[in-house]
């Protein structure tokens, strides 16, 4: 089942799309004919007009979903499946041709010799102005002066198309041909080609969380691909060229000759200070620095290149003309820069990379939420929420301290001088105490969302229990309120995480640290809604209930605490909402269970299904306290606002 | 007996802020017999509310003193039950808690308690709404609940501040003769505050005018009407000679105050 829909996911999104599309057209149109037909019935700003409307959820629901396929390209790879591994084979040309631009125009703006003769003349002009004379004498300076006017001459050589290798013309001129050649076999189509049968045994695209499979599996996919494979060997050949004309080569020797000779002077004439032979050094190897970087033959002449340039183009206009019909799938479904071949393997780049296609986070939410954690269900040997037996002992062992045994009166047995032993009813009572004896076990939630859900739940448990009577005292009293007021509003405004670290040292990173830390959030937000709730009863409810006899405690629990109620359970949901966020990202910084955890993993490995598999998990957990609370508000103080 | 005694009753508020003093109520003297219904008349701010949460004993005097029985008035207490203008309902309960609240304060045993808010409820109108949440009442009704709650716990002296104030012409009509009725069964204290001269003419035994800065007692009457309206229709009292004299009498009197405090400003 599960493998069935693995395999067919891209069948089953075509499918959801489809629909999610119907369901966006007719949720719009029955939104509109709704409201134009309750137009007149209804006033402005009447808070029942907000009633109803679901197919307004509908519409952003099917909307959100339809540009989550979009972005993710799950709409790409569900109605053109192979278009993927074609782009792949186009990013293989394009991988090959990489070297090739790099030093022309098409890839970087300038050539690479414009580059260079630029560079290289404007140091050579600052190491004329700056020759330091003091430090050389006459026949050096002539000397230097020499070599610069020469390095000049060399770069004027290289780019003179004139005085350019012939040999390596002939060489250009042939990359330029083979590129128009490859041109013209994009063109002439990919008739009678055929993906070779290892191709076509290749997962296919997104299945078993392989990226774009690479090797061709279409017949226009084979001809780029076979295409790359020759552009590859023509840029190898590129590459090695190299342009010596034969007038540069003996100036070259010339003047490295005299380089040679000025260096071993700066280097071991004795009759200079320490500085000053320092600074003959320095400027001598300056110049040899930028004489080196011509000598290697990598100058061109501009208009020696110009015909690869062609060709390049020429090459590139072909592939568009070959990608025919991919050109707009390309444009139109896979936003963001497309499918790029990098070394290995194709990659999605863009928001493909990072937001996952729907149908793949479902699977790996299925894949967690299997609870056979033998067989690689859930997450690091957690189950994501299930059920397991936990023995009653283990509950009243962890609740019952051993020291209320060692209070009681009598003392434990020890070993009789036959070396028997009785135990006392003490011994019987510890190990009772002690979890050891055995009373059954009961079925206990258990997993990562439940260890999250329990750490929320105790710490909304204390904050409530706590926080509402100290709320509410601080409503009514003025020593509760002047003395609890300084304390909780100094603490409060410190975001939540910056208790962390400390709390975290203070606890350790099992749960009572994390319990401790939402406690914090929930009691401070308990505290405050009580006390408004508390400080906002009327007056006059409170002076009824004096003449009709209620003694204070009376008034506080039958007047100002139903009074107060609409706000404390206002506070509880606000409280559940930030514990929910501080808690995940409590969660990140320690434990090893919790769906903060699980993302906290993901993240550093960069696992982007799984991180989007843990947001969703917390926003739907948090969308259903907030649908319970809104329940349990309806239902409590069903007078809420028509006091 | 037990008497209302009110003698040489003052408030002066002071403004915290300012420091800035109000004579809300400056030498008060009056007393009030069992069985008496007193309304009292003013315009705004002459301290009739001022002098009532005396009477209920939510705030206290600056000076002089009250005596309810014999004993000294110091703190709220249930011989003196209150109505407020607005109801001051319990929302969260539904009319039949509301109405056994002071009970269920003092730990009534729950069957004698029920059959209580049965024969108020009875009274009052509202059979068979002991169970309907407060705030799907109307506003007549939510004031005969305040009105039953209030009655129920036996107090020997009601205060009522504008009970009535909220209600269209016709209910507030059923509720005069309502808390007519009651005053006759009951033979209870009642001290009603209201803007309406009519409705002060109609329940007054006695009346009080009082006039502002400093609050006090400007006029003081004796009328037959309450006891009339006991045995004949209030709308054909409304219609006596009598009536409307007294009415315009008052009337230019409270006008006349309203029209100095204005000038004054
Ligand atoms: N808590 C208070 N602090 C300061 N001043 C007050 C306070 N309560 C009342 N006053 C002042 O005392 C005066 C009397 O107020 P009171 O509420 O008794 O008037 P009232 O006769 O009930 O008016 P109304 O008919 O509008 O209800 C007013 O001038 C008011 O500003
Ligand atoms: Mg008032």
């Amino acid at each position: 089942m599960f493998e069935w829909l693995s395999t067919h996911r891209a069948d089953i999104s075509a499918v959801i799309i489809l629909m999610l599309v119907a369901a966006l057209a007719t949720s719009i149109y029955f939104g509109l004919k709704d409201s134009h037909a309750r137009r007149n019935d209804e006033v402005f700003g009447d808070p029942e007009r907000t009633r109803g409307g679901w197919h307004w959820a509908v519409t952003g629901l099917s909307a959100l979903m339809l540009i989550w396929f979009f972005f993710s390209w799950g709409m790409a790879r569900a109605y053109f499946p192979s278009a993927a591994n074609e782009l792949c084979q186009v990013g293989k040309i394009s991988e090959a041709m990489s070297p090739i631009t790099a030093r022309l125009p098409i890839g970087s703006r300038y050539y690479k010799s414009t580059t260079l003769v630029v560079r290289n003349s404007a140091q050579i002009d600052d190491l004329d102005v700056g020759l330091p004379e003091q430090v050389f004498n006459q026949t050096e300076q002539r000397s230097l002066r020499n070599v610069i006017s020469q390095t000049r001459s060399v770069i004027a050589i290289l780019s003179n198309p004139a005085q350019q290798d012939p040999e390596t013309a002939t060489q250009l001129a042939m990359v330029a041909d083979d590129l128009d050649r490859l041109a013209d076999r994009l063109r002439a189509g990919h008739d009678g080609l055929e993906p070779t049968a290892e191709a076509l045994e290749q997962p296919r695209w997104g299945v078993e969380s392989t990226e774009i499979p690479l090797l061709p599996i279409t017949a226009r996919g084979v001809l780029f691909d076979e295409v790359s494979a020759e552009v590859k060997t023509v840029a190898e050949r590129f590459l090695k060229l190299r342009n010596f004309p034969p007038e540069a080569m003996g100036l070259i020797e010339k003047t490295m000759a005299e380089i040679a000779e000025l260096k071993d002077a700066a280097n071991n004439d004795t009759s200079w200070s320490e500085s000053e032979q320092a600074e003959r050094v320095k400027y001598v190897k300056a110049v040899e620095r930028i004489f080196r970087r011509l000598d290697d033959g990598v100058i061109f002449p501009a208009d020696a290149l110009q015909g690869v340039n062609q060709g390049v183009e020429n090459l590139y206009d072909a592939v568009g003309d070959a990608k025919g019909s991919l050109n707009v799938v390309d444009a139109l479904f896979f936003p963001g820069e497309g499918v790029v071949k990098s070394r290995t393997i194709c990659i999605e780049q863009g928001s493909a990379r990072w937001l996952p296609k729907p149908t793949d986070v479902v699977a790996k939410f299925m894949k967690l939420a299997n609870p056979d954690v033998e067989n690689g269900g859930g997450y690091k040997g957690t189950t994501l929420l299930w059920v397991k037996w936990l023995p009653i002992a283990d509950v009243v062992g962890f609740l019952i301290p051993d020291m209320l045994v060692d209070a009681l009166p009598g003392g434990y047995g020890t070993h009789d001088s036959d070396g028997s032993f009785m135990p006392t009813y003490k011994d019987h009572l510890l190990s009772f105490a002690q979890g050891e004896v055995y009373l059954g076990s009961i079925p206990m939630l258990d997993g990562h969302i439940w260890d999250s859900l329990f750490r929320v739940i105790v710490a909304m448990g204390f904050g409530v229990l706590l926080g509402v009577p100290l709320g509410i005292y601080m409503g009514v009293s003025r020593f509760f309120k002047s003395f609890f007021d300084p304390l909780i509003e100094l603490y409060r405004p410190v975001p939540p995480l910056a208790w962390a670290p400390l709390i975290l040292t203070i606890f350790g990173i099992q749960d009572d640290g994390k319990i401790f830390l939402l406690f914090m959030v929930a009691f401070a937000i308990m505290v405050i809604s009580a006390r408004t709730g508390a400080s906002g009863t009327q007056l006059s409810k409170i002076r009824a209930s004096h003449s009709l006899g209620a003694t204070n405690r009376q008034i506080l629990r039958h007047v100002i605490l139903p009074n107060a109620l609409p706000e404390i359970l206002t506070g509880v949901r606000i409280a559940i909402g930030v514990c929910w966020g501080t808690l995940v990202a409590a969660e990140m910084l320690a434990g090893t269970t919790g769906v903060g955890f699980i993302e906290n993993v993901a993240r550093t490995v960069s696992d982007y299904e799984l991180i989007w598999v843990t947001i969703l998990i917390m926003g739907l957990l948090g969308l259903m306290f907030d649908l319970i609370m809104r329940k349990v508000i309806d239902i409590l103080i069903p007078w809420r606002g028509k006091g | 007996m037990s008497d209302l005694i009110c003698s040489d009753l003052c408030m002066t508020f002071t403004n915290p802020q300012t420091g800035g003093k109000v004579e809300a109520l400056k030498d008060i003297n009056f007393s009030l017999k069992q069985g008496e219904l007193l309304s009292v008349l003013g315009p705004s701010g002459c301290g009739k509310t001022t002098l009532l949460n005396m009477v209920a004993g939510f705030i206290n005097p600056t000076s002089g003193q009250l005596e309810l029985g014999g004993k000294r008035i110091e703190s709220p207490g249930v011989e003196r039950g209150m109505v407020f203008q607005q109801g001051a309902l319990f929302e969260w309960l539904p009319v039949a808690r509301n109405v056994d609240f002071g009970l269920r304060m003092k730990k009534m045993d729950a069957e004698e308690s029920e059959a209580l808010v049965e024969k108020w409820l009875n009274i009052v109108g509202l059979a068979g709404f002991g169970d309907t949440p407060t705030y799907q009442l109307s506003g007549g009704m939510q004031q005969r609940v305040a009105l039953a709650r209030c009655l129920v716990n036996d107090p020997d002296l009601i205060l009522m501040d504008e009970p009535l104030g909220a209600l269209d012409a016709l209910t507030r009509e059923k509720m005069q003769s309502l808390i007519l009725e009651l005053w006759k069964e009951t033979g209870k204290t009642i001290i009603i505050i209201t803007h309406s001269v009519e409705e002060a003419l109609l329940l007054g035994e006695r009346l009080f005018v009082m006039a502002p800065r400093p609050g006090r007692i400007y006029k003081e009457y004796n009328l037959p009407f309450a006891e009339q309206g006991l045995t004949n229709s209030l709308r054909d009292i409304k219609q006596q000679a009598d009536f409307g004299k007294v009415r315009e009498e008052i009337l230019t009197m409270i006008w006349d105050m309203e029209e100095e405090i204005m000038g004054n400003v």
